[in-house]
């Protein structure tokens, strides 16, 4: 096998067939070339589309309160659970690796919005700057709640587009002041939901603003998190599963509220909206993945058919070879030895040329649908030798037979 | 191959001494070839016995009878038979590369005996650029390159015209005057009347088996 008389031998044929060398290597290079292209872009595809619904895809976890429903420890049913400030900080902190947004709520039951002459009735939210994406509130102009405006419990708002439509009559409403409770507040930014109108009826302000401005001293009326999106469906539903459960008994706990008391502490999560998320990628990968099998079924069969094809061609050369003393297995031997080194070095070429090509075309595609488009290299690489063993396998059979062959019927050809 | 079988030789007996030139003739379907088969190891017989150079040639395995195709015989072929895309020195230098030898040793002996048939100057040379009685010469010096014990010929002539027929025939008895035992197997009554011995087979039997005068090619050009 490694003697280097035997390489000679190939290296001598295969450079006097040149033809039939380099047609063998283009059909093998692209076949490898156009499965890693495929692959790669079947993986930015994927990429593509999951950050694309990755915030619909996020699951939601919303907590709040009522009355506790049963008796415990001494305590009378009816009393009300009141979430503060600490309650939002501590699960903060004890669940920040998987949560992804998170905001406490602060809300007004209702609220007389003023300016000039124009009032109107809106609900009035105290929040966190991560309330923008959690409620996927498009900013139209100006800007949402920041972190200073938190800090430093700005009298700021950020206006629903429904809000602006009844107050502002058409005028530009940032920088202007409207009044709520007499209370005099800055509109820094209007915002969209694709919610509709009714979505766009809220009035947010931060969180201490509110709770400073209308005696909500540190108490919160909710909390909502969002939770990373998960690599699949069954992951995710563990994961809130999990998330949703924990939170709701520490809470319990830490509020003395019987832990079979369904209606004192609710937490919510909702997937409904994920589900439809992951199918769909799962629904992209499948396809890709038979579009894939496909193609190293059409390689394997295209290999396959040059091999045979080659040996029906040297049928008479084998014949010649056994004549002047060649062993079948030598035969056999160098036919397939050959076949592995021109589809393996093509085949490598092909994955090199479609890395390479990915590698330097993947950055530039400007697509919202198409992100990051590469291969995994070991996947591709297993490709590579899964063609060159079907077409070690698909040049074998036709080389044993021909080298089964008595010399004198391989010669016999004219 | 078939599954039908035929016999097609049906009781040959006989010896071919050292240095002897022999012609087996007989009409198609006589059986000659499949005697050369034989004879050359690329078939073998359903009973009876060959001795070759007194190593019995029985049961060999697919090895050993590659290994004796390669040091104990030389086949010509009517169809020359060279690989077309390896020059005609590469050609010559074939055998040696399955006897084992090394690539300067096989350049030089093939060289050498194809100046011996005179194409020293076309060893560059491939198949296709070379004309019949040329590729002819060729098989002759790859037939002769591992020094055969005997040199078989299947109807060498048969794709050549007659001048050049005789031209590759004096190759050949200058051959056999070194001493190299030659079996030709020919319809053609000129070439058979070239060698020291006919033997005449019909049915798959000799029917005659006679030392001839042997005309040399020199008196007919």
């Amino acid at each position: 096998m490694f003697s280097i008389e035997r390489w000679q031998e190939i290296f001598d044929t295969l450079s006097k067939n040149k033809l039939r060398t380099i047609l063998t290597g283009v059909s093998v290079a692209s076949g490898i070339f156009i499965l890693v292209i495929l692959l790669g872009f079947s993986s930015g595809i994927e990429n593509g589309v999951r950050s694309e619904f990755e915030q619909d895809a996020t699951n939601k976890i919303s907590i709040w309160t009522r009355r506790t429903t049963k008796g415990y420890k001494g305590l009378n049913p009816g009393r009300y659970i009141q979430l503060k400030n600490d309650d939002y900080s501590s699960i903060s902190q004890n669940y920040d690796e998987h949560i992804e947004y998170e905001s406490a709520n602060y809300s007004l039951w209702g609220g007389q919005i003023v300016y000039k002459n124009e009032s109107g009735n809106f609900r009035v939210q105290g929040v966190l700057p991560d309330y923008q994406f959690i409620e996927n509130a498009d900013i139209g102009s100006g800007r949402f709640i920041n972190q200073s405006d938190v800090n430093e419990a700005k009298k700021v708002v950020v206006i629903g587009n429904k809000v602006k439509t009844d107050l502002f009559k058409g005028q530009n409403p940032i920088g202007k002041s409207v009044s709520i409770y007499g209370i005099s507040f800055k509109v820094i930014g209007v915002y969209f939901d694709p919610g509709g109108e009714r979505e766009e009826s809220n009035v947010y302000m931060p969180l201490p603003t509110v709770q400073n401005a209308f005696h909500g001293d540190d108490n919160l009326r909710s909390m909502t998190f969002t939770v990373q999106m998960s690599n699949s469906f069954k992951e995710a539903v563990e994961l809130s599963k999990n998330l949703s459960l924990t939170i709701e008994n520490n809470l319990k706990e830490k509020h003395i509220v019987a832990p079979n008391d369904e209606a004192a502490i609710r937490v919510w999560n909702t997937l409904e909206e994920a589900k439809k998320i992951y199918s769909l990628i799962d629904t992209i990968k499948a396809v890709f993945w038979f579009i894939g099998i496909g193609t190293i079924i059409a390689g394997v069969v295209g290999v396959g058919n040059i091999m045979i094809i080659i040996v029906k061609e040297r049928t008479k050369e084998i014949g010649i070879r056994k004549a002047v003393g060649a062993r079948p297995n030598s035969i056999i031997g160098m036919i397939l030895q050959e076949a592995i080194f021109v589809t393996m070095f093509s085949g490598l070429f092909g994955l090199i040329a479609g890395l390479t090509l990915l590698e330097l075309v993947g950055p530039q595609v400007d697509s919202p649908f198409i992100k990051f488009p590469q291969v995994d290299f070991r996947t591709a690489l297993t490709t590579v030798i899964v063609l060159v063993i079907a077409g070690a396998f698909a040049g074998f059979i036709p080389a044993y037979r021909a080298a089964k062959i008595k010399p004198i019927e391989a010669l016999r050809d004219e | 191959m078939g599954s039908n079988s035929l016999h097609v030789l049906k009781g040959i007996n006989f010896n071919v001494e050292e240095g002897e030139m022999v012609s087996i003739m007989g009409s198609s379907g006589s059986g000659k070839s499949t005697l050369l088969n034989i004879l050359g190891i690329l078939d073998e017989a359903d009973s009876g016995s060959y001795t070759l150079d007194g190593v019995p040639i029985k049961n060999l395995n697919e090895k050993l009878a590659a290994k004796y195709r390669n040091e104990f015989l030389g086949f010509v072929f009517q169809s020359f038979n060279l690989v077309n895309y390896k020059s005609a020195l590469d050609n010559v230098a074939l055998p040696l590369y399955y006897k084992g030898l090394k690539r300067r040793e096989r350049m030089d002996l093939a060289l050498h005996y194809l100046d011996k048939v005179g194409l020293a100057d076309w060893s560059h040379h491939l198949p296709s650029e070379l004309s019949g009685g040329q590729k002819q010469r060729v098989a002759v010096a790859r037939a002769l390159v591992t020094d055969p014990k005997v040199l078989l010929a299947d109807e060498p002539t048969g794709a050549l015209d007659s001048t050049t027929s005789y031209e590759v025939m004096e190759l050949i008895q200058s051959i056999n005057d070194e001493g190299k035992t030659i079996l030709i197997v020919t319809h053609e009554t000129d070439i058979s009347n070239m060698t020291k011995r006919i033997v005449n087979l019909k049915d798959g039997v000799i029917i005659d088996d006679n030392s001839v005068e042997q005309v040399r090619i020199k008196q007919h050009v």
